[in-house]
């Protein structure tokens, strides 16, 4: 065989098995992201949205954040002006994380309604753009 | 002054297009008074965006709030030192930051180029003019550093608690001179299409601004990962953001390319490749600011949406469509002058190594967008994070550790068998021996073991290459050994330096290995009550929540809680770790309260202290403790990084060893021959 051909070989061993960690990097940890609204409507039609990991963009509901710092349990309301979901968090907030501030939820939403996040980010306008005051 | 900065920003635009004209026109028909004419364009454009820097930093320094850029950014009572800073803390400076820079690469490039390299200048000239233009015309049409409130506050807003950290105040700057500096091997390349000088030439002066790219963005994204580490308080440094994410790409397409460079001057091949990774690269830069500037994917990190967004993705698609036109009618010239002879050669393993850079870009990239693609393709979004990152890049790193080791110990060519049993005995014995003490030390992440025991292989490799070199000529100069080594390194920088790189990489491969040991706890302590923590090596850390400290200092109000650490019971120190409020000359809070984190930083593990808050206001604390193992070796290898990369870059190294000369064959691992020094 040609070194040509032996290395076309090994080329397409090279990139198939990037093709393939890379198919099955997304297949194994790809997530959903959606708004409360598209959330409601996919578990209405579909059941295995219950428990299902997924990260869920959406708004704080002013005045529904509740902070019990002694178990380190972060109880908050997030939607996205027409649905809303109670979320419960075990553990330290983000900095940026306040009232009306942008969040990205990750975690499972349940029977009862409402979501268990393992993880909360804040999105603050920008870490560069100072805060707008409200 | 800012009648004067606004001024300065219009002649910098005129004179910008003006250069871009003269450089085309002059440089198409070979007119010299054009030629000289962009030349010194270049310089206009550089004094004027000096001057319109100079006219922002005065209006800073003098608290001129009326300008909305520093009342939006800064406040009477910021630190001196961020005052500097906060030139670029906001889009619109940074912005004018960005043009001055890259307009200073511009006249870098025609002053230091060296004569054999004069007929590229003018084209030279044209892009870096264009391009400086480009940021230019976002200033002038989208966001004016010079804008005016129409009223002036009292004091300005101040700058965000998290880019008052020293960090902030280097990693912009080192990053963006990387991201910029990448328009100068740009300028050439399309300066040897437009002029179709596609021989190895414009090879030799692309290389050395590639390298200075290279090196200052690796610097950046280190002072990055360290800054996030210190200042976020999340306990890592790189968590796969998708602005972190763009600035990685363009790296690793440069990493590639100085690897694929070796095999243009020695063989001539590979070099419609090699041009396009530098066109390549150079449009990831763009494409990276788009996607940092324009909020299109949702980043902790980027700037708020904006209409600039619009204009680098028009910047971008003309560019993009522009130079992909002129590679492509360019082709024809770019053919290989040879094929390659053996897949057991320096030249196969440098086009897997390749392959394996452009696969962990093009996932990275993949990865990033994937969202936005989801969306587009199939109307939901999806997105892939850390778990996606690491499960693609971890082999595809350790194929890539694997070839750091392997590339330098073949031929050229073709290697020949005693020739391969020769160069691998030593440093695969040592990487089998790495292995097997680590079994029996007890690790079992398949990940870190391959990582550590390949590094030892790639370390051996490189003993044996340095102690090899030395030990001729000890032998033919009567050298001394010590003598021989810094001899070795000075008269082969680019070869020594590019090793020394390598055990760069290696220790950084070992480092984010340990990451995959990382432990940690969280834990509310009243004064007195301790939390305890196993490190990855068995030792018990105590942490004894120690007492709660509240003070004003000069811009913000701190709750510091303090913290005494025992290994084993035995007192190592104590960490202390904040909350601060910052707040404005009169007392009002600005900004969210912000965390600064407890460090102690060690060659074996860092113990890591985040202050959650307390609870409701007693001095029961809430606290993160982590322990992150070889950390500090992240900071290390970076180090030895920058040596290396030094060591390549110094000037007057020794001359580009031609074609089948005994430098070429001491090169490529056949024997250790010295000549005499002229």
């Amino acid at each position: 065989m040609k070194a040509g051909t032996k290395f076309a070989l090994g080329a397409v061993l090279i990139v198939g098995s990037v093709g393939y960690l890379m198919a099955s990097g997304i297949k194994q940890t790809g997530q959903y992201f959606l708004t409360p609204s598209e959330l409601a409507q996919r578990v209405s039609v579909d059941p295995s949205f219950y428990d299902l990991g997924m990260k869920i963009g959406a708004r704080v509901v002013p005045g529904t954040v509740e902070k019990e710092t002694a178990t380190q349990t972060l109880r908050f309301h997030i939607t996205d002006g027409t649905v809303s979901y109670p979320v419960v968090f075990r553990g330290l907030p983000p900095d940026t994380f306040t009232d009306s501030v942008e969040v990205v939820v990750e975690g499972r939403l349940q029977k009862d309604g409402t979501i268990h996040a393992t993880d909360v980010l804040a999105k603050c306008g920008s870490r560069y753009e100072a805060v707008p005051k409200a | 002054m800012t009648v004067l900065g606004h001024l300065s920003l219009w002649l910098a635009f005129l004179v910008g297009l003006w250069g871009g004209i003269t450089g085309f026109v002059g440089g198409a028909q070979g007119r010299a008074d054009l030629q000289q004419s962009a030349r010194h364009a270049t310089f206009a454009l550089f004094g004027a965006l000096v001057v319109a820097v100079i006219s922002l930093e005065v209006g800073i320094f003098r608290h001129d709030f009326s300008l909305e850029y520093v009342a939006a950014y800064t406040s009477r009572n910021l630190p001196t030192f961020y005052l500097w800073s906060a030139l670029y803390a906001g889009q619109k400076g940074s912005l004018l930051f960005w043009a001055t820079v890259l307009s200073l690469f511009a006249v870098l490039a025609q002053v230091l180029t060296s004569r054999r390299h004069r007929v590229y200048l003018p084209y030279v000239a044209a892009v870096t003019c264009l391009v400086t233009t480009f940021f230019v015309s976002v200033m002038l049409f989208a966001a004016n550093p010079f804008e005016r409130l129409g009223f002036t506050p009292l004091d300005g807003r101040g700058m965000n608690p998290q880019l008052q950290n020293p960090g902030m105040v280097f990693h912009p700057p080192m990053l963006y001179l990387g991201y910029i500096s990448i328009t100068i091997p740009f300028a050439f390349a399309i300066a040897a299409l437009l002029s179709k000088k596609l021989d190895t030439e414009w090879l030799v002066a692309v290389r050395k601004w590639t390298l200075v790219s290279w090196l200052f963005l690796g610097v950046g994204l280190l002072i990055g990962m360290w800054w996030a580490y210190v200042e976020l308080g999340w306990g890592g440094y790189w968590a796969w953001d998708p602005v972190e994410n763009v600035a990685l790409l363009p790296w690793l397409v440069m990493t590639a390319f100085l690897h694929s460079v070796m095999v243009q001057e020695k063989r001539g091949m590979l070099k419609k490749w090699n041009l396009a990774l530098v066109l390549g690269a150079w449009l990831l830069s763009i494409f990276g600011t788009f996607i940092t500037r324009s909020g299109v994917i949702a980043s902790v990190h980027s700037f708020t949406q904006s209409s600039v967004g619009y204009f680098f993705l028009g910047f971008l698609i003309i560019a993009g469509v522009a130079t992909i036109t002129l590679y492509v009618t360019r082709l024809p010239l770019l053919q290989a002058e040879a094929t390659l002879e053996s897949m057991v050669s320096r030249e196969a393993s440098f086009l897997f190594n390749n392959l394996l850079f452009i696969g962990i870009a093009f996932s990275v990239l993949w990865g990033t967008l994937f969202p936005i693609l989801s969306e587009a393709i199939r109307g939901t979004k999806i997105t892939v994070g850390p778990p996606f990152f690491n499960q693609v890049n971890i082999p595809l790193g350790l194929g890539l550790l694997a070839l750091t080791g392997i590339g330098p110990l073949i031929a050229w060519r073709r290697a020949s068998i005693p020739n391969l049993r020769r160069q691998f005995a030593v440093p695969v014995t040592t990487g089998v021996f790495v292995l097997l003490i680590l079994l029996v030390g007890g690790m079992r992440d398949i990940g870190a073991l391959m990582a550590v025991s390949l590094g030892g292989f790639v370390f051996a490799t490189v003993i044996q290459e340095f102690a090899r070199g030395a030990r001729a000529r000890h032998r033919q100069y009567n050298e001394p050994m010590a003598l021989a080594v810094v001899q070795l390194v000075a008269r082969n920088r680019r070869r020594y330096g590019g090793y020394i790189v390598h055990l760069a990489i290696v220790l950084l491969f070992v480092a984010f290995a340990g990451m995959a040991f990382k432990t940690e706890t969280q834990a509310t302590l009243r004064p007195g009550e301790s939390a305890t923590l196993k490190s990855p090596y068995g030792q018990v850390y105590t942490f004894t929540h120690l007492g709660i400290s509240q003070y004003n200092a000069l811009n913000r109000e701190i709750t510091a809680a303090l913290v005494e650490v025992r290994r084993d019971g035995k007192l190592v120190g104590r960490l202390r770790t904040e909350k601060r409020q910052h707040v404005d000359a009169i007392g009002r809070p600005t900004f969210e309260p912000s965390t600064e984190v407890g460090i102690k930083s060690g060659v074996r593990e860092d113990l890591y202290v985040v202050l959650g808050g307390l609870v409701n206001g007693t001095e029961q604390a809430v606290y993160r403790f982590t322990i992150n193992p070889l950390v500090w070796w992240v900071w290390f290898g970076g180090f030895v990084l920058v040596i290396g990369g030094l060591i390549v870059l110094w000037p007057g190294g020794a001359p580009v060893p031609v074609k089948g000369s005994s430098a070429s064959r001491v090169q490529a691992g056949y024997a250790v021959k010295l000549e005499p020094q002229p």
